[in-house]
C-alpha cells in the first residue's frame, strides 16, 4: 500500500456564474522518499487539489474522487478526525509566508501548540523541540529568536520557520505549495537545497506544486502537468523534462529564457489561460496548440501510457512522433 | 503554435490575444449600473425614495389643509377618514399629515444643501490636499483630524446659542461638521491615483495634465464621491433632526421631522400617532439612504463586502 | 511605548488650544453676550463674570486668565445663575452621565463582542440574520426615535419601568436609559466584531493554522480573537464620542439630570459661558478617549512599536 493515494480527485466550485470544474481526474501515488512535482500555469488547479486533500477548499468547494493516506480516505474524514492526521502525519506550507504566520502571536506559541496538540508535550518539552528543528532549517541564534513575532524576520527566514513548524512532528508527508514562488532567486535556491536535505534526513514524501520547472529539475522523482484542471503529462522526472511528449509540456519548457540563447526575444505560448467557466468539450489545451484539430476540441483525450516510454502517460490525440517533430520543426530549446 | 523565430512568435501572439477578445466588452460603469439594478432592496429603496420626496414637494399643494391652520373641531384626533385627516390632528387641531409632508420638505431641503454645501467643501479640501501632498497635505489633514476630535453636536449648540436658529444658520452649523468624511476620502483617492500606474502610463503617452485629470482622475473621484454623498445625506438629515429634537434647530413656525417628533414624543401616551407618523417618515427615509448607499457601495467595488 | 504615548498625548493639545481658542473667541463677538457691553444681566451674575473674566481687561489678558483658569480646572461662571458655577453644576450632573454612559458602552462591549462573534461563526443562518437585522435597526433609527418608542413599550404598554426622571442612582430610573445606549452601541460593535472576524477567519494565517490540524476552538480562540478584535477598539473611540452625543438625546428623552440636559438647558437658556465650559469639558473627555483607544491599539498591535 503506498503511503498516498489519490484516486480519481477532482474539485467543484458553486459560483455566481455555475459549477466550475477546476480539478478533474487527478492520480498519483507516492511513497516514502520520493518526490511529485505537480507544475501549471496559474488556475490550473494545482493548489486547489491539495487544499482539498488537506480539507482547506473553500466554502464553495467542493471535492471528489479519493485521497487516501495509508488508506484512510482523507476526502471523507470528520474534522476532527482530519485534525489529528493534519499538522502530524501530513503536513502542509503554503506560498507566502508573510501572510501565512500569524503576526500576533509569537513564532514559540505557534510552534509549542502544534506539538502540544499533537503529541501532548508540555510547553518546555515543546519549546526545546521547537528549538532544535528551527536549529535544523539553520535560523541562526534560534534559542533566542524564538520568542520573536514573524515580522522580525525576514521572507527566506519564514519560510524556514514555516518549514520547520510543519515538520515538527515528523509528518510522512509534506504538501509545498509554490513554497518559493515569493521568495527571491538565491534564498529559492537554499529553501529547495533545504527540502532536499530534510527528505534525506527525515525521509519525507515531498508534493512540490510550482510553476517553476527550474524547481522541480532540481527536486523531483515523478512530475505531473496539469493544465485547465487536467493532468495532460505525468511521468518520471527525467523523461518528461528531456523527451516531452505533450505539445503543452514542449511549449512550456520553450518558455524557459536561456542565457544561451542566439535571439533576443521571449517565446510565449500564444493564447491565454483558459476561462474555467467555459472550458472546451474535449482538451483544454486545444484552443492554444499548434497540433489542435476537431477531434481534439470536441473529444477529451484519455490520459494513457505513452507509446516510447511506458514510465511516462499522456493526454493527447496525436501522437508522440507527430510532438517529436513539431519539436524539431519549431524551436526548440529542450 | 510553435514558430521558426522569436519573432514570428512574439507577433503572433500578440495577434492571437487580440483575436481572442470575442467577448464583448462593457464598461465599468454599465457594470456598475446593472449591478445596482439587480439589488432588488437599493432599487425598491431609490424608488420608495423619490415616492417620498415627490409627496413631501406636491403633497401639502394637494391636501386640503394648512399645515399651520388650527381646526377647532378636531383636536387630537387619531387618523381618521373623516374631515381629511389622515394622519390625525395635534392638540390645536392641525393636520399631521401636512404638518408631516412640510416638515418633510424641511428636513429634506437642509439635508440637500447641507450636503451640496459639504460635499463642495469636502471635494474641494481632499482634492488639493492630496494633490499638492508634502507639508500642505500634512496640514489640512491635521485640520480635519482635529475636526473629527471634537463632538460636532457640542459646537453645534455652542453656535446655535451664539447664532441664533435661522435657517441658513442651521444649514451651515450642520455643514461645518459634515464635509470631513468626504474629505478625507477624496484626499485618499486622489493620492492614490497620483501614483497610480496608468496614469504615469498616460504622462509617459504625452498626454497633457489637463486631459489626465478630466479624463482618468475625476472619473475615478466620481465612484467615491458618490457613494459617500449617499453616506452624508442621512447623516445630515439626521443631525438636523437631533437638532431640532433638543429644541436647537428649526423654529417655529416652520417645522421639521426632527420637531415633529419632539411634540409627538410629549404627547405619546395620549395620542401616540403624533409620534409614529413623523418617527416613521423620517426613519424610512434614512433606510433607504442607507441601502441605497450600500447598493452603490457593492455596485461599484464588489469586492468590499 | 512610552515615547509613543508621550508624542500622542503632546499632539493633542493644539486641538484642545484650538477648540478653546476658537469657542473663546466666538463668544466674544456674540452680540448681548458676556463679553458684550450690551449684556442684560443681574448684578450678582455680573459680579461672578467680572471676578472669573476679567472683564475689564484687554482682550489677550482676558484670554490669559481664562487659560489659566482652565489649567486649575475652573470652568468660569454662569451666565444665568448667579449663585453657581459651572464647576458646581458640572460636579452635580457629570457622575449621572458618567454611569449611565459607561455603564452602556461596557455592557454593549461585552453584548457586542459576543454577538458579533456568533454570527460570525454562524454565518447565513437565522442568528445571523436577526444580529445583523439588530444591527441595522439600531444604526438606521435615529436614538430619538428609539427611546420614545423604548418608553412606549415598556413604560407606557408594559408598565415596567418609569417613562423618565431620576430618584439619585436608583436603578428602576437607569434601565431604559441604559437599554437604550446599549441597543445602539451593540449594534455598531456587533457590526464591526462580525465583520471582522469573517474577514480574518479567511486569512492566510489561520489556513496555516487549520493545517496544522489544530481544532477550530483553539484557532478561535488564540489566533483569530485578536485581530479580529482591534477593529472593534479603534471604533470605541467614535463610539465612546458619540455616546456624548447620545447622552444628550437620552437625557434630554428621559429627562435625566446629567451633562447632556444641562447643556440643551443651558443653549435654551442662552447661557454662553455654561455652554461654553461645558464644550471644553465634554472636549477634553473626547480627545482623552481618543488618546486612550490609540494607546490601546499600540498595545493589542504587535507591530505598532515605534
Amino acid at each position: 500500500m503506498s503511503l498516498i493515494e489519490v484516486k480519481n480527485l477532482g474539485v467543484r466550485f458553486q459560483t455566481q456564474d455555475g459549477l466550475i470544474y477546476a480539478v478533474n481526474g487527478i492520480n498519483f501515488a507516492l511513497d516514502r522518499g520520493q518526490t511529485l512535482g505537480i507544475v501549471g500555469e496559474s488556475g490550473s488547479g494545482k493548489s486547489q487539489s491539495v487544499l482539498a486533500m488537506m480539507g482547506l477548499l473553500a466554502r464553495n468547494g467542493q471535492a471528489s474522487g479519493q485521497a487516501l493516506y495509508q488508506g484512510q480516505d482523507l476526502l471523507a474524514m470528520k474534522p476532527a478526525e482530519l485534525n489529528k492526521i493534519r499538522g502530524n502525519r501530513v503536513a502542509m506550507i503554503f506560498q507566502d509566508p508573510m501572510t501565512s504566520l500569524n503576526p500576533y502571536l509569537t513564532v514559540e506559541r505557534q510552534m509549542t501548540e502544534v506539538l502540544q496538540f499533537h503529541k501532548g508535550m508540555d510547553r518546555k518539552s515543546a519549546r526545546a523541540r521547537s528549538v532544535e528543528l528551527l536549529d535544523a532549517v539553520k535560523i541562526p541564534d534560534a534559542a533566542r529568536r524564538i520568542a520573536m513575532y514573524p515580522h522580525e524576520f525576514s521572507g527566506g527566514m519564514r519560510q524556514r520557520v514555516m518549514i520547520a513548524m510543519a515538520l515538527l512532528c515528523e509528518p510522512e508527508v509534506l504538501i509545498a505549495d509554490e513554497p518559493t514562488t515569493a521568495l527571491d532567486v538565491t534564498v529559492q535556491a537554499q529553501i529547495i537545497t533545504l527540502l532536499r536535505d530534510l527528505q534525506r534526513d527525515f525521509g519525507t514524501a515531498i508534493v512540490m506544486i510550482t510553476h517553476d520547472l527550474g524547481v522541480v529539475a532540481g527536486l523531483c522523482d515523478e512530475v505531473m502537468v496539469l493544465y485547465g484542471g487536467r493532468v495532460m503529462e505525468q511521468g518520471d522526472a527525467d523523461s518528461i523534462f528531456y523527451s516531452a511528449s505533450h505539445p503543452y509540456t514542449v511549449g512550456l519548457l520553450g518558455a524557459i529564457p536561456r542565457l544561451d540563447a542566439e535571439d533576443d526575444l521571449l517565446v510565449a505560448i500564444p493564447g491565454a489561460p483558459p476561462n474555467m467557466a467555459r472550458l472546451p468539450r474535449g482538451c483544454p489545451f486545444s484552443e492554444r496548440c499548434a497540433l489542435a484539430d476537431a477531434e481534439c476540441r470536441d473529444v477529451l483525450p484519455a490520459l494513457l501510457a505513452a507509446e516510447n516510454n511506458a514510465a511516462v502517460r499522456r493526454a493527447c490525440h496525436r501522437s508522440v512522433q507527430a510532438v517529436s517533430e513539431l519539436v524539431a520543426r519549431g524551436v526548440s530549446h529542450a | 503554435m510553435l514558430f521558426k523565430n522569436k519573432q514570428d512568435a512574439l507577433v503572433a501572439a500578440l495577434g492571437n490575444t487580440l483575436e481572442v477578445a470575442d467577448i464583448s466588452g462593457r464598461s465599468p460603469w454599465a457594470d456598475a449600473r446593472g449591478r445596482f439594478l439587480r439589488n432588488r432592496a437599493a432599487v425598491f429603496s431609490l424608488c420608495l425614495l423619490v415616492f417620498i420626496t415627490l409627496t413631501c414637494i406636491a403633497g401639502p399643494w394637494l391636501l386640503p389643509h394648512a399645515f399651520d391652520a388650527a381646526d377647532w373641531d378636531a383636536m387630537s384626533m387619531s387618523p381618521t377618514l373623516r374631515n381629511w385627516h389622515f394622519f390625525g390632528t395635534d392638540e390645536s387641531g392641525r393636520d399631521l399629515a401636512v404638518r408631516s409632508l412640510v416638515g418633510g420638505r424641511v428636513s429634506l431641503m437642509v439635508g440637500f444643501l447641507a450636503t451640496l454645501s459639504s460635499v463642495t467643501l469636502g471635494i474641494v479640501w481632499g482634492a488639493t490636499s492630496g494633490f499638492m501632498g508634502g507639508k500642505v497635505d500634512a496640514f489640512m489633514m491635521r485640520i480635519v483630524d482635529m475636526m473629527y476630535a471634537v463632538p460636532y453636536l457640542l459646537i453645534a449648540i455652542l453656535m446655535v446659542t451664539i447664532l441664533g436658529r435661522a435657517f441658513y444658520l442651521v444649514v451651515i452649523t450642520i455643514t461645518m461638521f459634515s464635509w470631513m468624511d468626504m474629505a478625507r476620502v477624496v484626499r485618499g483617492q486622489t493620492l492614490s491615483l497620483r501614483s497610480k500606474e496608468f496614469i504615469e502610463a498616460a504622462r509617459a503617452l504625452g498626454v497633457p495634465t489637463r486631459r489626465i485629470i478630466f479624463q482618468h482622475i475625476v472619473p475615478n473621484l466620481l465612484g467615491v464621491v458618490v457613494i459617500y454623498t449617499t453616506v452624508t445625506v442621512p447623516a445630515v438629515i439626521l443631525t438636523e433632526s437631533v437638532l431640532s429634537f433638543l429644541g436647537l434647530g428649526i423654529q417655529e413656525p416652520m417645522t421639521s421631522w426632527g420637531v415633529l417628533i419632539h411634540d409627538g414624543a410629549s404627547v405619546m401616551e395620549v395620542s401616540v400617532w403624533m409620534l409614529l407618523f413623523p418617527a416613521g417618515l423620517l426613519s424610512t427615509t434614512l433606510y433607504c439612504f442607507n441601502y441605497i448607499g450600500d447598493g452603490l457601495r457593492d455596485a461599484l467595488d464588489p469586492k468590499d463586502r | 511605548m512610552w515615547s509613543y504615548a508621550l508624542r500622542r498625548i503632546l499632539a493633542t493639545i493644539p486641538t484642545l488650544l484650538a477648540v478653546v481658542t476658537v469657542c473663546y473667541l466666538l463668544l466674544h463677538a456674540t452680540p448681548g453676550g458676556p463679553f458684550d457691553d450690551e449684556r442684560k444681566v443681574s448684578a450678582a451674575v455680573l459680579a461672578n463674570l467680572q471676578a472669573k473674566y476679567h472683564l475689564d481687561l484687554p482682550l489677550w489678558q482676558q484670554y490669559l486668565h481664562y487659560l489659566n483658569s482652565l489649567l486649575h480646572g475652573d470652568l468660569g461662571a454662569s451666565f444665568r445663575y448667579a449663585d453657581w458655577s459651572v464647576n458646581e453644576l458640572v460636579a452635580k450632573a457629570l457622575p449621572v452621565s458618567a454611569v449611565i454612559g459607561g455603564g452602556a458602552i461596557v455592557i454593549a462591549l461585552f453584548v457586542g463582542v459576543l454577538l458579533g462573534t456568533i454570527a460570525a461563526l454562524r454565518q447565513n443562518s437565522v442568528v445571523d440574520y436577526l444580529v445583523m437585522l439588530l444591527g441595522n435597526a439600531g444604526h438606521a433609527f435615529p436614538s430619538f426615535v428609539i427611546g420614545p418608542v423604548l418608553i412606549l413599550v415598556f413604560a407606557v404598554w408594559l408598565k415596567v419601568a418609569p417613562a423618565g426622571g431620576w430618584n439619585d442612582f436608583s436603578p428602576r430610573f437607569m434601565v431604559l436609559p441604559m437599554l437604550l445606549l446599549v441597543f445602539i452601541n451593540v449594534a455598531t460593535i456587533g457590526r464591526v466584531m462580525r465583520g471582522s472576524l469573517i474577514e480574518v477567519l479567511h486569512s492566510n494565517f489561520i489556513r496555516t493554522a487549520r493545517a496544522k490540524g489544530l481544532p477550530m476552538r483553539t484557532i478561535i480562540l488564540r489566533h483569530a480573537f485578536k485581530p479580529a478584535l482591534l477593529p472593534v477598539v479603534s471604533i470605541i473611540g467614535p463610539l465612546a464620542i458619540s455616546s456624548i452625543t447620545s447622552a444628550i438625546v437620552t437625557e434630554s428623552v428621559f429627562s435625566l439630570p446629567g451633562l447632556g440636559k444641562l447643556i440643551v438647558n443651558g443653549a435654551a437658556n442662552r447661557d454662553y459661558t455654561l455652554v461654553l465650559g461645558l464644550v471644553v469639558l465634554v472636549t477634553v473627555i473626547a480627545v482623552t478617549f481618543n488618546l486612550l483607544v490609540d494607546l490601546t491599539y499600540a498595545l493589542l498591535d504587535p507591530k505598532i512599536r515605534y
